[in-house]
């Protein structure tokens, strides 16, 4: 059942939207964040467990010194203040994937606090900055994992059920929290995904985690409310949930200001809910309404002391953060020779780690971004995949640049080596032999194409002979139909005007 | 401050997933009532200017290092479940989705 | 052999390293003990005779072999049952862990078994700690061996009782609200709560984790210092212990000097509701410390009058969280899943069938004064007042070393007398609950019969945090000196125990 949306354009036209973004990040520790377990990714079910990650009666929580680290790492990444007196609290409430029936997390004494994030997009006006403001990080740990099975027991009801697995019971995880989100205007699901882009960046230079949204070591939650104008007061928030993919934040942003507006002009309220995004179909759709789930009667844990990071300790990982986004982002504007449009355009497409990497390797920036944002952009937004994802490594596209270098192949026949490449069909040299895509390098063959051409069309070689050189691109156009673009243009050209007894 | 009805009991109970049958929710809110009210003298305290306590010993910082210790194994873990299914303890149908 | 069961635990040490005996006799004599009058004491849950022998026999080998062994190597002990015993059944007087057995041992059972300590079995207890008289374990309460009609004191009646009861030379308790002092001094026998942190309460199911400590009791002063120094000391597995030497209470329990010693008296602690007889003994050991060259000084703590209060909120605070875990998800009991019901309706079934009154007014207090709107008023304020009480406790202190009252306003109540009042049950931790709320240490010994009754009565020793050995210290010097009026043991007047 979907909800009725408007125009996007419309919609804005008439509300202003506050968006709040809370990112959750598993932490790549080694072990969990209360307790020895490892946290080695793919075990058999319930082999990484132990009386406290379990919830076993007696058993306590030690602290994870990374944990902390890590956390006091990212909170000075994100500009944030650093507690210097902190406590873990208890966040009460059942659920079966909770082995205590309690989360050890933060509350009203989170490590990290009021910092901010610059994120840049591209407006009409020109590129824009824009200062996310960050309330918190802190520490918490993630759940067990619960698979629901349908029942298929020929009862009426259907006797679902469901199975709990505990390894990832435990797990640190960072909370990252915005403060309300105002401002953007129309461009508030640009904000949001080059916020969660810029993030995820962060966190990747900073070896935290391996932020990998689809694998949810980094998962995000949107929130929105519309307003008629800033000056009013905030609306009734929805919580959106399942954002999976910086193209999704995007989406879902979008897609629930539409929702919210539409049901606002007709006259409804906005429920206050958790939506569930839906990445195949666009569209959100309303959870369960959660009853008691809001009173988590939160106290400080007993079971742990309090964290107070010594000014001194706090300046010592200052100290090994890596260079400031911002910073980086100009030395390698300036290094490449880009311009901003450029930056930014590479920073939304989340290849700069990529491109980096490329140009680290050889490669020329204008080559990798040529097809990092151009063609890999192309098909990784035509399947709904990030470009990481696609498995086209800097070493593919440095050997399809050294082919078109030295005239093996051109930009149409690469294309279609990519994609081979891509479907597994081995490397870009198995590619070209198994597809037969080499550009042609035998002049015979070429003459041939060209003496045909020119047979089909005599007039041309009049036109051409007689100083029309632009004439001698139907010649070439003709001979590349007949190749299957596997001539080389330029050779073509040349052939012909020798033919001809033409100089250019 | 203090006045526990039974529909509060009925109220906490459920957040305290206790099903306490209806016939006793008076006796409880009965109970409850006259220890709160016991209780209810700590308002008296002259604690303005007082710190909570949440611990008694004053410790900071106590950690762990991040080294892997053994876990308890499979069979261990899954022993003093009331059911089993695939490794995996089996609950009835979760009716609150998160 | 009543010989083997009535000797002290340092005697049989001495006893099994002259070679006069072995610990599987002694482990044995126990056993038979506990077959011919835990039927009417009911101190013990579980008996485990085979482990028991076999850590007998271990001892007995490595003793022979001349390898060192622990100071209590060979001494069996009642262990209560809320320590996590692996392969042995774990229920805390409960219902809902009726069939549970941890697959592991608590960082104390480790150490026991190191040292060498044969286990005999598991004792009765109030359902998850909480109760002063062992009535509210769901499987029955246990009898004083003073009076079977009466309450062994609780929470942990059975620990005390079965020392009393000479069933065991040593047992373990846990004390949060009084849980060991106050059946020490109802069944005249001697418990110590350690200094919060001292112990490690890894393996100890929680009741309220800020007021939780594992304890030694034994039957006299040295017995208890020598567990003690058995099971104290810092474990990285329990985030909340002292990383610190434990303090030299052997040594200390040794010399029983309390000359120049300045002894302080709590006002607020006594008068109404505290039994004649009970407040007659107490007078006289303070006039026995006064005569043996201690200074008595009378201290005010004016905040204690509200520590029932703020313990009241703090506890069923805590443990409305520690006992969400019991859900029929992982371990123990699960009720009404018949196919038909959801997660959370067989949750609540099971901890409604599972949990019995005590408890689920306590998780229903708790989940009430943690709930939003009343956090600041409840839990909030009675933080405070501990630190009160903390600073109270300091400034005393200042003045004496050790603070001294009754431990308990009476003596041993009849079974089923205080049931139907649970503020009247409270009241008799009234004393005791001070010291766990500021984390101090705190030990009972028996001082003498209430007249009224001929029912033991217990003195109550305070000490400032990481002062154990001061305890011991004054502890032994009064039992020494009453040992020496008496002409025998306390317990040596309790009555035979029939089928002895």
């Amino acid at each position: 059942m979907t909800e009725p949306t408007m125009k996007y354009s419309e919609a804005i036209e008439k509300f202003d939207p506050v968006m709040g973004l809370e990112v959750h990040v598993e932490l790549g520790t080694k072990t969990k964040m209360f307790c020895g377990c490892s946290t080695e990714f793919g075990a058999e079910p319930n082999t990484q467990v132990c009386p406290v990650c379990l919830g076993l009666p007696g058993a306590l929580p030690a602290v994870n010194h990374i944990g902390v680290e890590s956390a006091i790492r990212i909170g000075l990444a994100l500009n944030c203040e650093i507690a210097s007196w902190c406590r873990f609290a208890r966040k009460n409430y059942f659920y079966p994937d909770m082995p205590k029936n309690f989360q050890t997390s933060q509350y009203d004494e989170p490590i990290a606090f009021n910092g901010y994030l610059d994120v840049d997009i591209e407006t009409e006006e020109g590129p824009k900055t824009f200062r996310v403001e960050i309330e918190r990080a802190h520490m918490e740990e993630d759940t067990g994992k619960n698979t629901h099975l349908g029942g298929a027991t020929g009862r009426i009801h259907g006797a679902d059920y469901s199975l709990v697995d505990y390894n990832r019971a435990g797990i640190p995880l960072i909370e990252i929290v915005t403060k309300p989100i105002v401002g953007t205007g129309k461009y508030a699901p640009e904000v949001a995904k080059a916020y969660v882009s810029a993030l995820r960046e962060i966190l990747r230079s900073l070896d935290v985690s391996d932020v990998k949204m689809e694998q949810g070591s980094m998962r995000c939650d949107v929130n929105l409310s519309l307003r008629l104008a800033p000056e009013s007061p905030l609306g009734t928030r929805s919580e959106t949930k399942n954002v999976n993919s910086l193209r999704s934040v995007e989406r879902a942003v979008r897609y629930e200001v539409t929702r919210h507006a539409a049901r606002l002009t007709a006259g409804q309220t906005v429920v206050q809910e958790t939506r569930h995004w839906h990445e195949d179909t666009g569209v959100t759709t309303a959870g369960r309404p959660k009853s008691d789930a809001d009173d988590y009667r939160y106290f400080p844990e007993p079971d742990l002391m309090p964290i107070a990071p010594s000014r001194e300790w706090v300046e010592e990982l200052r100290a090994t953060l890596p260079e400031n986004p911002a910073v980086r982002r100009t030395r390698l504007m300036t290094a490449w020779n880009l311009s901003e449009l450029e930056m930014t355009n590479l920073m939304n497409a989340g290849v700069l780690e990529l491109v980096e990497a490329a140009v680290n390797a050889g490669m020329s920036p204008d080559a990798a971004r040529k097809w990092y944002t151009g063609e890999l952009a192309r098909v990784a937004n035509e399947r709904g995949v990030e470009v990481e994802e696609l498995g086209v490594g800097h070493d593919v596209l440095a050997r399809i640049e050294a082919l078109i270098a030295s005239g093996g192949l051109n930009d149409k026949l690469a294309r279609q080596v990519l994609e081979g490449v891509m479907a597994g069909e081995g490397s870009v040299d198995e590619v070209i032999a198994g597809r037969g895509l080499a550009v042609v390098s035998d002049d015979g063959p070429l003459l041939e194409a060209i003496d045909a051409a020119l047979a089909a069309d005599p007039e041309v070689a009049e036109k051409i002979a007689s100083g029309k050189l632009q004439a001698a691109g139907a010649v070439v156009g003709a001979v590349m139909k007949a190749t299957r673009g596997q001539a080389d243009a330029a050779r073509v050209r040349e052939l012909l005007f020798e033919k001809l007894g033409v100089s250019e | 401050m203090s006045g526990i009805s039974r529909d509060d009991v009925a109220h906490l109970a459920g957040l305290a997933r206790i099903d306490i049958p209806e016939e006793q929710l008076d006796h409880y809110a009965k109970q409850l009532d006259a220890i709160l009210d016991a209780v209810a003298q700590i308002s008296q305290a002259d604690t303005a200017d007082v710190p909570a306590m949440s611990h008694p010993i004053p410790m900071t910082n106590v950690f762990r290092e991040d080294i892997p210790s053994p876990s308890l194994g499979q069979a261990d873990a899954l022993a003093g479940a009331p059911a089993v299914e695939d490794a995996r303890f089996r609950v009835p149908r979760i009716l609150d989705q998160e | 052999m009543t010989e083997l069961i009535r000797m002290n635990a340092s005697d049989l040490v001495d006893a099994m390293n002259s070679g006069d005996v072995s610990s599987v006799e002694i482990t044995q004599a126990y056993l038979d003990r506990i077959a011919a009058v835990d039927g009417d004491v009911h101190a013990f849950l579980h008996v485990d005779a085979a482990g028991a022998l076999g850590a007998a026999a271990d001892v007995d080998a490595k003793r022979s072999a001349g390898e060192a062994q622990s100071v209590l190597a060979g001494v069996p002990l009642g262990l209560k049952d809320i320590l996590a015993t692996r392969g042995l059944p774990t229920t805390c007087g409960s219902k809902i862990l009726e069939n549970w057995i941890p697959p592991y041992d608590a960082t104390v059972v480790s150490k026991l078994r190191q040292a060498g300590i044969p286990i005999l079995g598991k004792t009765n207890m109030d359902e998850f700690a909480m109760g002063s008289s062992t009535e509210h374990s769901a499987y029955g309460p246990t009898h004083n061996p003073w009076d079977l009609e009466r309450i062994p004191g609780g929470s942990g009646g059975g620990s005390s009782a079965c020392l009393a009861a000479f069933e065991a030379p040593l047992a373990i308790g846990t004390d949060t609200g009084g849980s060991i002092r106050q059946p020490a001094a109802v069944t005249g026998t001697v418990g110590v709560k350690p200094t919060y942190g001292g112990v490690s309460r890894y393996g100890a199911v929680a009741l309220a984790s800020s007021l939780d400590q594992i304890g030694p009791c034994a039957r006299t002063v040295l017995d208890t210092a020598l567990l003690h120094s058995v099971i104290a000391g810092y474990d990285p597995m329990d985030s909340t212990s002292i990383n610190s030497p434990v303090p030299a209470v052997v040594e200390a329990a040794r010399r029983g000097d309390v000359q120049g010693m300045k002894i302080g008296i709590v006002r607020e602690i006594g008068g109404e509701g505290f039994q004649a007889g009970v407040q007659a003994r107490f007078d006289e050991s303070v006039a026995l410390l006064e005569g043996l060259g201690a200074e008595i000084v009378e201290v005010s703590c004016p905040s204690f009058p509200l520590a029932l209060a703020a313990y009241y909120l703090i506890l069923p605070s805590e443990c409305s969280s520690n006992l969400a875990k019991f859900d029929g998800i992982r371990f123990g009991l699960r009720v009404g899943d018949d196919g038909s019901k959801s997660v959370e309706q067989v949750m609540s079934e099971t901890r409604a069938a599972g949990f019995g009154d005590e408890v689920i007014r306590r998780i229903i207090l708790g989940t009430y004064a943690l709930s939003a709107g009343y956090y600041d008023a409840y839990y909030g304020q009675a933080q405070k007042v501990r630190t009160l009480i903390a600073q109270d406790f300091n400034r005393a202190f200042e003045q004496v070393d050790v603070l001294i009252s009754p431990t308990a306003p009476t003596t041993a109540f009849k079974i089923g007398e205080k049931l139907d009042d649970p503020l009247a049950m409270y009241l008799n931790d009234v004393a005791t609950i001070p010291v766990n709320l500021a984390g101090l240490p705190g030990m009972s010994l028996p001082i003498g019969l209430a007249h009224e009754d001929n029912l033991p009565v217990g003195l109550q020793i305070m000490a400032p945090a990481m002062a154990d050995d001061r305890l011991y210290n004054v502890g032994a010097a009064i039992e020494r000196e009453l040992l020496a009026q008496w002409g025998a043991p306390l317990l040596s007047k309790a009555p035979e125990l029939a089928g002895a």
